[in-house]
């Protein structure tokens, strides 16, 4: 579409993209007074070479992968779905609700996969009102999307504040959920296997989130319904001549899309926090956006997306404690600006490149 | 009900009233800000950030400077600039205009607090500012005078007399933006480009100044809501100050269906919510038991929804909203 | 090729001279030099592609050209922008309106020029210039009324006022009877020709023979952006004109082809072609009575019945938007009749029992739509998944449950190679490929599922000549297979060369039906009274006075 040979179109221009983003993230690090080499070299060392680091930084991956596939299983149906934050608390819900209900009498092998499948089915339901509005009374689904996540978190407060607050505690919170309900630490699993571990939230919800970027890659490419998929967000009145039912087509694509988002609660409280607490979304959601973005909605790149922001995150964390004044919000600032230039501003380099990759005019 | 009471209870409707309408503000003064954008066919979801780091410039600035004005000044080129750079990406580079809108967000998100702890090294939070520091309450001629007229005395004095200048610029901002509309040249202008940009550009009129322009006016609106925030309302930024309002406006302005005076209608009425929420906060209500706040709160966004889906009335938003204009060359 | 024959000392009101424009791998204009006399009618003709919209875009600063030099008056100038062409004395009425469809005429009118920061004053003394215009020109449009009510022809007024109140001398207008009825198009030309006598000069661009021979004083001829000749039109033929479009000898081609692809009536029209004999065998889709109503309410169908019989094309034709749309949707299964019935074979569909376009295909029927780009193709898809549109769940998209890519490309590649598709990449994505192959790989895909009924919109729309003859034959081959075939298309001239019978659309009615006497001349003047909803041959069985308001595009 840019003209562009296909290393450029999918190598170069993304990381001239991500480049640019970094480049004025360290301008304003050497603003402040740091040097931004060494934020940098802080930020890659926590990330990857400190001990657990790289525990951490998964366990940041699994969250995006969620949320980020399920904004590019929107977006491949031309839908943007920016209701990824209420997706996931909504499915958090589910998830919670099943193991406050089963976890003192049921085993784990039960409790666990109906904890997940509830957190798809709340995150999908969540995701299908907007869908269906979206469909059948054509309204933007942009904005409800964003209404509907200022809805999720007030259901939150209420239900976090009143029925599901933990005895004896004043703070949002829900109980603990029992042991066995709990999804393993990658830790434990390696331990039980013989190798020395650091204790990580990296749990098996990051093999949750592979397995459900090969079952995204299959839907969209490899299936019918994901033929369906892609033609509607390409044209909709081709699709309509296909004999693909648009409207059912998009409420089908936000079901996934919001299942897929509640799933990041699995990560989080099966498998990390073990207890649902106030605004335990932290903007994943959010940033689903910008690992969609930069992952050109494809599974193989939304995963290496992912992993940027995983590192990201984490080494944001480790700027905390390395400098006085630079925190994780230094990540939130870097995040804007990768979404900026990745995504709105995408194609900003385009013109230059075609001029340097393209044989002058006859 | 002796006369006493009755007075009492007058008063006390005026303040939640009054209540409302200071917690409107920034409200009207975003969604004016998304309206002329939108009309223009620029969305502009990027409210709240542009609202957020003109109150993080507006509370440092006068910090710094100890003058109100030096911060309102700050706070109206900071919101500008990341007007332009929506502008940048979907006027000049065409970008997706949600994407860049929410990029916005976020930068505002981040780099409020980035800069906050760089310069004040308290959490991210502005320093709290002193009373010469901020915009103070404007006492309106006579308010003195005739708050012991029954009725109208109070009504004047607690309604109309005692706003911070944002308050009023709020005020005046409506009929402002619908005259421009409805009777100016750059109004036509901006509601044809919102509509049909080709008509407009085959008319000789440059589709791209128009937009940069409805762009701009939208950065100083949200500017002003910022600096309400920070030097008028509060004294002094804290981190996400901007607490979703943004938003809410973007729901009042569509639930408002893009005109100006139905827009203030739906900010009135959604900071009369937020007002009469934070008095039944803790309220035991007959039948009901302890009043529903969050509910209250989450009235704006299920009525916009609501709204959205067609059920009482249409909202068409203008045709060529989202859709950037792209002229071969 | 441009012979400087000015007379005297007056410069002529607009030259070209070398004027080139490419679109990436398009040469669009090369080289081409115009002269357009000072008041004149001076027409522009060329195929579909040939550069003509290119050419004046540059004129009006649509578009910047690469090289080339602009002469206005004898001056040379630089025309950067629509305002540039404005401040020139130059207006231009685009083949699709540059109106806000939500604003008054007057609002519409006023754009661009109000004068002044405040519309009140210009409001009012553009309301006094409109009075003075239309009783001028005879181009009486209440300027209150909001455009997008107002019906095409009106809507083109407001185009013509809009450029004449800006001040226009030279007047350009782009394939402007396109959405007209004959008797409509009659109309703006009185309209040209009162101009002309103000001493407006007026570039008009067509590819109808007939339009030019009608209203110009000279015409140029283009052919794959370069302009071929200057000639007076009193002193040249529709057949010469014809040859230099195509660029080579009219005898060579069949007539046929010829008659469609350029609207030129060439042998004086006696000869009668070899029409199918008419089927006694009952139809193979039945229509009666069918109604639709779009989501705005507006009746787009009323009381429509026809049918279609195998070995037949039946020729549906009309001027654009009077209801060929909203018919081939409905047939097609895309949109549900609300009232009448459709029958295919045993299948009775109605309101009830709807039909989508999967059932439709299995019972047999294909569609080549109208609008290619929307609807015929996936422009972001490759060749080889376009290849399978509508027809994903069936063998060619894999044998399993999966699609099978191998399986695609081969299924696309046997398309290709059948239907001499360029070039025969499977793998390309569709936007790659021309207008022509486009529409042949569409045309490939719904002949390959052996249709037994075939609907077929505008097939040749956007379409390079050699390519309509390739599209064509495979249509008259299609029916001599006894495919019963509904071709629509507004261009008459194809209906007259490919249909056996015909029907005639207008504001949503069938207003007559008549089997082709096979001498053009008659058939032509007939169908073309039916257009205009004047004439009707055939009064429909059940035909009621009170037609459809709403959808009428009669005016005063």
């Amino acid at each position: 579409m840019t003209g562009l040979p296909k290393w450029v179109d999918l190598g170069l221009l993304p990381l001239m993209n991500l480049a640019l983003a970094f480049l004025i993230a360290g301008g304003v690090v050497a603003i402040i007074g740091e040097s931004p080499v060494e934020a940098l070299s802080v930020m890659l060392k926590g990330a990857f070479v400190y001990d657990g680091g790289l525990g951490y930084t998964l366990y940041y991956t699994t969250n995006f992968l969620f949320t980020g596939l399920a904004v590019s299983v929107a977006f491949h149906a031309m839908l943007f779905n920016i209701g990824g934050e209420g997706q996931a608390a909504i499915g958090g819900l589910g998830a919670i609700l099943v193991c406050l209900a089963l976890d003192a009498v049921m085993p784990g092998l039960i409790v666990i996969p109906l904890a997940i499948a509830a957190a798809a089915v709340f995150g999908g339901a969540w995701a299908v009102v907007p869908g269906w509005l979206q469909a059948y009374r054509g309204s933007h689904i942009v904005i409800t999307t964003i209404m509907f996540n200022f809805i999720a978190a007030g259901v939150l407060v209420s239900l976090l504040s009143g029925p599901l607050m933990r005895a004896g505690q004043s703070s949002p919170q829900s109980r603990d959920i029992a042991e066995a309900a709990q999804l393993p630490f990658i830790h434990d699993i390696a331990r039980a296997l013989g190798f020395p571990a650091t204790s990580t939230p990296l749990n098996l919800s990051f093999v949750l989130a592979l397995i459900a970027a090969v079952g995204v890659w299959v839907l969209i490419w490899r299936t019918r319904w994901g033929y369906a998929l892609r033609a509607v967000g390409q044209s909709e009145p081709a699709a309509q001549y296909a004999g693909i039912r648009v409207p059912r087509t998009v409420v089908a694509a936000m079901a996934i899309s919001g299942a897929l988002a509640g799933c990041m609660a699995v990560n989080e409280i099966l498998g990390a926090q073990h207890k649902m607490v106030l605004n335990f979304t932290a903007g994943y959601g959010f940033t689903g956006i910008a690992v969609a973005l930069m992952g050109r909605n494809h599974p193989v790149g939304i995963f290496l997306a992912a992993l940027l922001f995983g590192a990201l995150y984490q080494g944001g964390a480790e700027l905390d404690f390395e400098f006085q004044t630079i925190t994780r919000e230094m990540v939130l600032l870097i995040q804007g600006l990768i979404i900026l230039f990745s995504g709105a501003l995408s194609l900003m380099f385009v013109p230059a490149l075609q001029r340097v990759f393209r044989p002058g005019p006859a | 009900m002796d006369w006493a009471a009755l007075s009492e209870l007058w008063i006390d409707t005026l303040r939640i009233l009054d209540g409302s309408f200071r917690l409107a503000t920034p409200l009207i003064l975003c969604a004016m800000a998304g309206l002329v954008s939108e009309r223009s066919g620029v969305i502009d979801i990027g409210l709240e950030g542009k609202m957020l780091a003109a109150a993080f410039a507006a509370a440092a600035v006068a910090s710094l400077s100890g003058s109100p004005w030096a911060g309102l000044v700050a706070a109206l080129g900071v919101s500008a600039a990341l007007a332009l750079v929506h502008g940048f990406a979907c006027i000049t580079h065409r970008g997706e205009q949600i994407i860049s809108g929410v990029a916005i967000n976020i930068l505002a998100s981040g780099g409020t607090v980035v800069a906050g702890i760089a310069l004040f090294r308290q959490g991210g939070q502005s320093p709290p500012l002193m009373a010469d520091e901020r915009f103070r309450p404007i006492a309106l001629p006579g308010a003195e005078a005739l708050s012991g007229i029954p009725v109208i005395g109070p009504f004047y004095a607690e309604l109309v007399s005692g706003h911070t200048l944002p308050v009023y610029l709020a005020l005046i901002a409506v009929p402002l933006v619908a005259w421009m509309l409805a009777r100016t040249t750059f109004g036509l202008r901006l509601r044809a480009t919102g509509e049909m940009p080709l008509a407009v550009d085959s008319a000789g009129v440059s589709v791209v100044l128009i937009r940069y322009r409805a762009v701009l006016i939208a950065g100083l609106l949200c500017g002003l809501a910022g600096v309400f925030l920070s030097t008028a309302h509060g004294a002094g930024f804290v981190r996400e100050m901007s607490a979703g309002k943004g938003y809410i406006a973007l729901a009042a302005m569509i639930f408002g269906k893009w005109r100006p005076w139905p827009v203030l209608g739906a900010c009135l009425l959604f900071g009369f919510l937020e007002t009469a929420a934070a008095r039944l906060q803790g309220v035991q209500l007959p039948l009901i038991g302890e009043a529903p706040v969050e509910l209250i709160l989450m009235l704006p966004y299920v009525a916009t929804v609501v709204l959205l889906a067609g059920f009482f009335g249409r909202a068409i938003p203008p045709k060529a909203l989202g859709v950037p204009y792209r002229k071969e060359r | 090729m441009n012979p400087d024959d000015r007379a005297g000392g007056t410069p002529p009101a607009v030259r070209l001279s070398g004027i080139s424009k490419r679109f990436g791998a398009v040469q669009a204009n090369r080289d081409v030099d115009l002269e357009v006399a000072r008041g004149s009618i001076h027409g522009i003709i060329g195929e579909n592609g040939a550069g003509k919209s290119t050419l004046v875009s540059i004129l009006y600063g649509f578009y910047e050209a690469d090289a080339g030099r602009i002469e206005i008056d004898g001056h040379v100038v630089a025309i950067r922008s629509s305002a540039a062409a404005i401040a020139q004395g130059i207006g231009m009425v685009h083949q699709h309106f540059m109106l806000v469809p939500t604003f008054t005429v007057l609002e519409n009118v006023m754009l661009g020029a109000e004068g002044g920061p405040l519309l009140a004053r210009g409001a009012a003394e553009t309301r006094a210039e409109l009075l003075d215009l239309s009783t001028a020109y005879g181009l009486e449009v209440d300027p209150d009324a909001k455009v997008g009510d107002l019906a095409v022809g009106l809507q083109q007024r407001v185009e013509i006022l809009k450029a004449l109140r800006r001040g226009a001398r030279i007047l350009i207008l782009d394939e402007p009877t396109g959405v007209l009825t004959p008797d409509e198009t009659g109309r703006l030309f009185d309209i040209l020709r009162g101009l002309r006598r103000e001493g407006v000069t007026i570039l008009l661009i067509t590819h109808k023979l007939r339009e030019i021979m009608a209203v110009t004083d000279r015409v140029s001829v283009m052919r794959q952006g370069e302009m071929v000749a200057h000639r007076e039109t009193a002193s040249t033929t529709p057949e010469e004109l014809a040859e230099l479009m195509v660029g080579r000898r009219v005898a060579a081609m069949p007539r046929r082809e010829l008659v469609a692809a350029l609207g030129v009536d060439a042998g004086g029209g006696g000869t009668p072609r070899a029409r199918s004999r008419p089927q006694p065998n009952a139809g193979a889709l039945e229509v009666r009575g069918l109604g639709w109503r779009d989501a705005r309410g507006i009746t787009r169908l009323s009381d429509v019945s026809l049918t279609l019989r195998e070995g037949e094309i039946l020729g549906l034709a009309g001027v654009a938007g009077n209801g060929q749309s909203e018919l081939l949707d409905v047939l097609s299964g895309i949109a549900t009749p609300q009232s009448g019935v459709i029958r295919i074979g045993e299948r009775i569909i109605n309101r009830d029992r709807p039909a989508g376009p999967a059932e439709l295909r299995a019972l047999g029927l294909a569609h080549v739509p109208e609008d290619r780009h929307r609807r015929g193709v996936v422009l972001g898809f490759t060749a080889q998944e376009n290849a399978v549109l509508g027809y994903q769940h069936g063998p060619a998209a894999g044998d399993g449950r999966l699609l099978s890519p191998a399986a695609l490309a081969c299924h696309c590649a046997a398309l290709m190679k059948r239907f001499d598709v360029r070039p025969a990449a499977p793998g390309l994505r569709m936007s790659g490929f021309s207008g022509g192959n486009q529409q042949k790989l569409v045309l490939a895909r719904e002949i390959e599922a052996e249709p037994r009924i075939l609907l077929v919109g505008q097939p040749t729309r956007g379409v390079d000549i050699g390519a309509i003859e390739f599209i064509h034959g495979e249509i008259l081959k299609l029916r001599d297979q006894g495919c019963a075939i509904l071709l629509v298309s507004v261009e008459l001239d194809e209906i007259l060369a490919l249909a056996d019978r015909v029907a005639v659309m207008n504001a949503g009615r069938i207003v007559g039906e008549r089997r082709l006497s096979g001498i053009d001349a008659e058939d032509r003047s007939e169908i073309g009274l039916m257009m205009a909803g004047i004439a009707r041959i055939r009064e429909p069985a059940a035909a009621r006075p009170a037609a459809s308001p709403e959808a009428g595009s009669a005016e005063a």
